[in-house]
């Protein structure tokens, strides 16, 4: 309790000092001024999601508002320390280091942050360019295009006796594939513009359900109160933009509405007080099955429960169906993730519950903990194979935790070495 | 001997520009933009070589080529396949498919030229 007393302190110390008015933070992170007077009296704990956002718009890390401006400089310093090749054989020495030379330290702190920042960059940009079918089919369109100018131009300049008729008809076509050309160019521009800006750009009906999601912090408060339906919360998405992404998300949310049915929110938070993120306890509390526990953890409001909870959803093929990110485990928004995940080991032992401690290799991976479980989709007949579905939920992991297995993220930016499952070379050892 | 090409691109543009400069070598062309039937059409127009894109409506490239090699009459066909995709793994890929050349976009005529030549040659056709 007594750290979560000083977190409030911070942030109180930290918005004074910004001048901020406690009711304009309070609106800035979507709560009530007098939460927002609990939480910096240190009457109401915080952690989770919403201590993210609340350092976001201080323009703090999450972790100085926890423990404080050294603690934090210290725990960068052995974390650019532990992420280097090499074993560093001053690790112990971390806080004279920081004591003598604090300016060093705070330039090392910046520069570890900053190579771990371009990393993700690589992640991201490598995972669009193999995987986008947008880029894919623009840059198949671009050189197609300039394919039939060159070849047309070719002609035009190397046949002197061209009939007049064979000549306005290629004229034609080169006009015709210039303008194409010029048009599929500019698109190209503007979708590498937005991805560089981290805008959705292109549209996929999966793209426009997870800003759907994530607009919303994966909770629709409505929908559980009965204050809308499902057609009404899905008509008032603008994230929504085709019928392909409406259909996936009223799916979702019909399925949403199910759980939250007979897991009503405050008697889930309850349980959960009571015995903590145990899917099996909370089966057998409210009864249905373990997959819609699962899902149902991943719906509850992070800022209510305290943690974040991360779920992933996959198919039979692996194909990931629903992502809710967690702080130190990525998901690759296109292809296919490390099958090493739990999620994968459910597929392979249908409707056994699997529970991991796990940490993702690369910059960032914290100690989680997975609950993964996989079950058939639809009714099962002898004439009908099953159809599997798995779901993995993640929460973090107490730092003491046992040692943890190892996953990585996808086979392209996956560090870890002599892999049995390893599809491809990874680029980040083949001198990124 | 023939010389008869059936070439199979969904890009009007590229098909004219290619009919017109075999045609003028002396080539019969017969062009069609569906991947979906172009095994059918290849099998019942027996050419003497074939011009193939990559990405087809209906059926890829790759596909159009296996269902070709698995057919006995059509083995040594040769068979020139046009991409856009030019990195060494589509290459191997199309290798290992059956593809006898490889030729990326954007291609000049006189590439496409020499290849159909050597490619004619080279199954003794001439």
């Amino acid at each position: 309790m007594a750290r979560q007393m000083l977190t409030g302190s911070r942030i109180r110390e930290r918005r004074l000092m910004l001048g901020l008015r406690q009711s304009d933070l309070a609106q800035q992170v979507s709560i009530s001024a007098s939460y927002l007077n609990l939480i910096e009296h240190n009457r109401r704990k915080i952690g989770g999601k919403l201590l993210v956002t609340i350092a976001g718009v201080l323009g703090v890390e999450p972790t100085m508002l926890t423990e404080g401006a050294e603690a934090t400089l210290l725990a960068n310093l052995r974390e650019a320390g532990a992420d280097h090749d090499t074993p560093i054989a001053e690790l112990d020495r971390v806080e004279e280091f920081a004591g003598r030379f604090p300016g060093w330290a705070e330039v090392l702190v910046r520069s570890h942050a900053r190579i771990a920042a371009l990393e993700r960059n690589v992640q991201t940009l490598s995972d669009r360019v193999t995987h986008d079918p947008h880029l894919a089919a623009s840059l198949h369109e671009v050189l197609s295009t300039a394919a039939a100018i060159r070849s047309t131009a070719d002609i035009l300049v190397d046949s002197e006796d061209l009939d007049s008729s064979w000549q306005q008809r290629f004229h034609r076509n080169i006009n015709e594939d210039a303008q194409r050309l010029a048009e599929s160019s500019r698109e190209l521009v503007s979708f590498l513009d937005e991805s560089g800006a981290q805008s959705d750009p292109s549209g996929l009906p999966q793209e426009e359900v997870d800003r759907f999601l994530i607009d919303n912090s994966y909770h629709f408060a409505p929908l559980e109160s009965g204050e809308a339906t499902v057609a009404e919360v899905i008509d008032a998405a603008p994230q929504l933009q085709n019928d392909a992404s409406r259909q996936m998300a009223r799916r979702l949310l019909v399925q949403y509405a199910n759980d939250a049915g007979f897991m009503p929110l405050e008697d889930m938070l309850t349980a959960i007080q009571e015995f903590g993120i145990v899917p099996d306890r909370l089966q057998a509390r409210f009864g249905g099955r373990i997959q819609q526990v699962l899902r149902r953890l991943a719906w509850l409001p992070e800022e209510r429960l305290g943690q974040e909870v991360g779920l992933v959803l996959c198919d039979a093929s692996g194909a990931v169906l629903l992502r809710k990110p967690i702080a130190g485990f990525s998901i690759p928004q296109f292809g296919a993730s490390c099958p090493l995940w739990p999620l994968y080991q459910a597929l392979g032992q249908p409707h056994v519950p699997l529970q991991h401690r796990l940490r993702q290799e690369g910059r960032g991976g914290a100690p989680l903990t997975s609950f993964s479980y996989a079950w058939q989709a639809g009714e099962a007949g002898f004439e009908r194979d099953p159809q599997l579905r798995a779901a993995m939920v993640l929460i973090a992991a107490p730092a003491d935790a046992p040692a943890a297995m190892s996953v990585g993220v996808t086979c392209r930016v996956c560090d870890i070495e002599r892999c049995t499952a390893r599809r491809e070379p990874s680029i980040l050892r083949e001198g990124f | 001997m023939g010389r008869h090409v059936v070439l199979i691109e969904d890009e009007p543009n590229i098909t004219e520009a290619i009919r017109f400069l075999l045609m003028r070598d002396g080539w019969q062309v017969d062009a069609h933009a569906d991947g979906a039937s172009a095994t059918d059409v290849i099998q019942s127009a027996k050419p003497d070589l074939v011009i193939l894109d990559l990405m087809l409506p209906g059926k890829s490239g790759l596909d159009i080529v296996r269902e070709l090699r698995d057919c006995g009459e059509m083995q040594a066909l040769p068979i020139l396949m046009l991409t856009a995709r030019g990195q060494m793994k589509d290459r191997e890929r199309a290798e290992k498919a059956g593809v006898t050349r490889f030729m990326t976009k954007p291609f000049s005529n006189r590439e496409v030229l020499t290849a159909v030549r050597d490619l004619h040659a080279q199954a003794g056709l001439e």
